[in-house]
């Protein structure tokens, strides 16, 4: 296998990524990757974004070792929780946004445009905006919208404007839709500040290296606390971004074996899930390369999770590349499972995370009995739950649930 | 055999001073059999190139009435192999160069060269790639040449020098001029933007074919258009009056257009 995974980058990884774009806006994709590789090359560029992880995001955020929620699966493995979600904002998705905003300004664009699932990329993207003095536009699936109204109300008390999808399936894909359409029109003032690994080149490369600062952290956390590396790393995956995020700086340890977990909806024997990586064949979608839900004709199929921000039928090219190569092992979380978990962490450690989160942390409970003993396991806890009371409300009975049955999942 | 090619249309068009109206209409919408009468009717009425669309499920260069009409056709459960049924029901009838107007996942995986040479067979001229770049082109330049079809890039507002060029020299058929940074759908004013794509593959290629599309919608712009172009370029205005009132109103609205154009 080859050794020097870290070193890859754009456009290509593999047979995977590209830019499968209108030509309109293959001006906008030259001038973000100029400006970026000439940030790159800058040491004040370098300078403000570490400075402002140091005094807005919180940054580096702390590793919590696991120990009641290890324990409950009766094995030894240890549990590390890299704790992202106590970020400003409450998740992974402000390292990138803070980077993207600071090139914004460099190109001289006055408006960001944002698609958003669980709603956190589209908070960060507001914040950032306000912080920054941008305007800026979110697009939200409808159904989205209606399960994670509280992230629609932070973002316009933020003073973003959030414009609902109603196209396709109303969730993440159609509101990336609708965010290209309105970067084709409007390219000469507007960065559309893409929230995860996906689109094309320069987003997944960027992306990934704005939120490698989890790994690089993480790595040297747990050399300088616990003295070892992890056996085993676990994220959940939607678009792939807090997963490259972590795995990035790991990817040359050959002894840290990556597992990547995607929602698997009802279940991976039902055809309602959103396990790209598991059940998805190569295909171009929103600009990429790479693994997606697609029917025979390659039309895209709608996706299913009980989590708005892992119900997404594409996934970034990087993760399709390192399945392809064995690096990284991506396994289908169900709904059910993602609750418990969130459960279980909930009252074991105090600490409730994100139901996407809840998705890498069921994994870890899975890993956990297969991991040899005296393994340990670092999960990334890429956001905080508060977003989901309703949600989890409603499905653990603790608020009436008006619409009956469980799951809460809007479709 | 007869037909003609698009290339041929166009040019004999331009140097007989008359110009070219290039009609857009969705495959399979609403159904594939009222598809194709309808394509019939247009190139029966005044359009001398057809563009028929694949229907998918994200068009993101697309406006609401376009979205609208493949989502109708994809409700009714068109599947990608009757797009040569479409093609083939309209070369049947009528000489026209048949462009396929289609997002690029649904051609890789249905198979490159597969799909190149299906088209062929029913009779179809080649395809138009909105969201497929000559940068990513390699496996459509050959197929396409390998069955002789035309490939129409696109060519916009914002392109440099060089990717005019690439578009200009790669392009058969002719190079498709987005008149305005958008998607498509009808404007009030076409842009002054149409009139430098234009210039920018002229310049690259003086011997290149240009239509300009995206935004046009009245007679007046399409007679506007072929002042400077070889042939304008029209879609939502005729799926719009389609869906308003029928072929009737399809027929009328492509006379209309055409109707500034010296016949
Ligand atoms: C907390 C949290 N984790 C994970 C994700 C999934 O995105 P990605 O796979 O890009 O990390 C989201 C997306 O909304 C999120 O809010």
């Amino acid at each position: 296998m080859t050794t020097n995974l870290r070193s890859q980058s754009g456009p290509y990884f593999g047979d995977f990524g590209g830019r499968y774009v209108p030509e309109s806006l293959i001006a906008a994709l030259d001038q973000l990757e100029a400006t970026y590789k000439a940030a790159k090359a800058d040491p004040t560029f370098a300078m403000e974004l570490a400075e402002l992880h140091r005094t807005y995001t919180g940054r580096p955020s702390i590793i919590t070792e696991a120990k009641r929620f290890a324990a409950s699966t009766g094995t030894d493995v240890r549990i590390f929780l890299k704790r992202e979600d106590l970020n400003h904002t409450g998740s992974h998705k402000i390292n990138n946004v803070l980077g993207q905003a600071l090139l914004t300004k460099r190109m001289g664009k006055t408006r960001i445009i944002a698609e958003t699932g669980a709603g956190q990329h589209g908070v960060a993207s507001a914040t950032a905006a306000a912080l920054f003095g941008l305007e800026c536009t979110v697009y939200m699936g409808e159904v989205d919208t209606e399960r994670q109204a509280l992230n629609v109300a932070r973002m316009r008390l933020l003073g973003a404007e959030v414009i609902p999808v109603k196209t396709g399936s109303r969730t993440l894909k159609d509101a990336i839709n609708e965010a290209l359409r309105d970067w084709v029109a409007n390219v000469d003032n507007t960065h559309y500040l893409l929230g995860t690994v996906a689109g094309p080149h320069p987003f997944p490369e960027m992306v990934r290296d704005f939120h490698s600062v989890i790994g690089i952290e993480a790595r040297q956390q747990m050399l300088d606390e616990y003295g070892f590396l992890p056996t085993a790393l676990a994220a959940c995956v939607g678009g792939g971004s807090n997963a490259i995020g972590l795995f990035h700086a790991f990817l040359d340890d050959q002894d840290v074996a990556i597992y990547g977990f995607e929602a698997a909806g009802d279940g991976l024997d039902t055809p309602r899930h959103a396990a790209t990586l598991t059940y998805g064949r190569p295909g171009v979608l929103h600009g990429a390369r790479s693994y997606m839900l697609q029917d025979e004709d390659g039309q895209t199929m709608e996706s299913h999770s009980i989590s708005a921000g892992l119900d997404y039928p594409g996934v970034g090219p990087e993760h399709a590349w390192l399945k392809d190569l064995g690096r990284a092992n991506y396994w289908g979380i169900s709904d059910k499972e993602a609750m418990d978990a969130m459960l279980q962490l909930s009252r074991t450690e105090g600490i409730i995370p994100a139901i996407e989160t809840s998705h890498a942390l069921a994994g870890a409970l899975k890993l956990a009995k297969e991991l040899p003993a005296g393994s340990s396991i670092l999960v990334n806890l890429s956001g905080r739950g508060d977003k989901d009371m309703e949600t989890a409300g409603k499905y653990f009975g603790f608020i009436a649930d008006t619409n009956a049955a469980p799951a809460g999942g809007s479709h | 055999m007869a037909r003609k090619t698009t290339a041929q249309v166009l040019r004999e068009n331009k140097d007989s001073g008359k110009g070219s109206l290039v009609g857009y209409f969705p495959a399979g919408y609403p159904s594939v059999e009222a598809s194709i009468e309808a394509a019939v009717a247009m190139c029966e009425n005044g359009v001398d190139v057809l563009e028929l669309g694949v229907p998918y499920s994200d068009p993101v260069m697309d406006g609401p009435v376009i979205q609208a009409a493949t989502l109708t056709a994809l409700e009714q459960g068109f599947k990608l192999k009757q797009i040569f049924d479409v093609v083939r029901g309209v070369t049947e009838r009528v000489d026209t160069p048949v462009l396929v107007m289609t997002y690029w996942n649904p051609v890789l995986q249905y198979g490159v060269d597969r799909f190149a040479a299906d088209l062929a067979a029913a009779g179809g001229a080649g395809l138009i790639t909105p969201d497929l770049i000559p940068d990513e082109a390699n496996l459509w330049l050959t197929a396409s040449d390998a069955h002789n079809l035309d490939r129409v890039f696109l060519a916009a507002p914002t392109s440099t020098e060089t990717r005019f060029e690439t578009a200009a020299k790669l392009s058969r058929g002719f190079v498709y001029a987005v008149s305005t940074m958008g998607i498509t759908g009808a404007r009030a004013e076409l842009d002054a933007l149409a009139q430098k794509v234009v210039g920018g593959v002229r310049k690259a290629d003086p011997a290149q074919l240009t239509c300009v599309g995206i935004g046009i919608s009245t007679a007046e712009q399409v007679a506007e258009v072929n002042g400077y172009a070889d042939g304008a370029i029209v879609g939502s205005a005729f799926v719009k009056a389609y869906a308003e009132g029928g072929i009737e109103a399809l027929k009328a609205e492509v006379q209309a257009l055409a109707s500034n154009l010296a016949r």
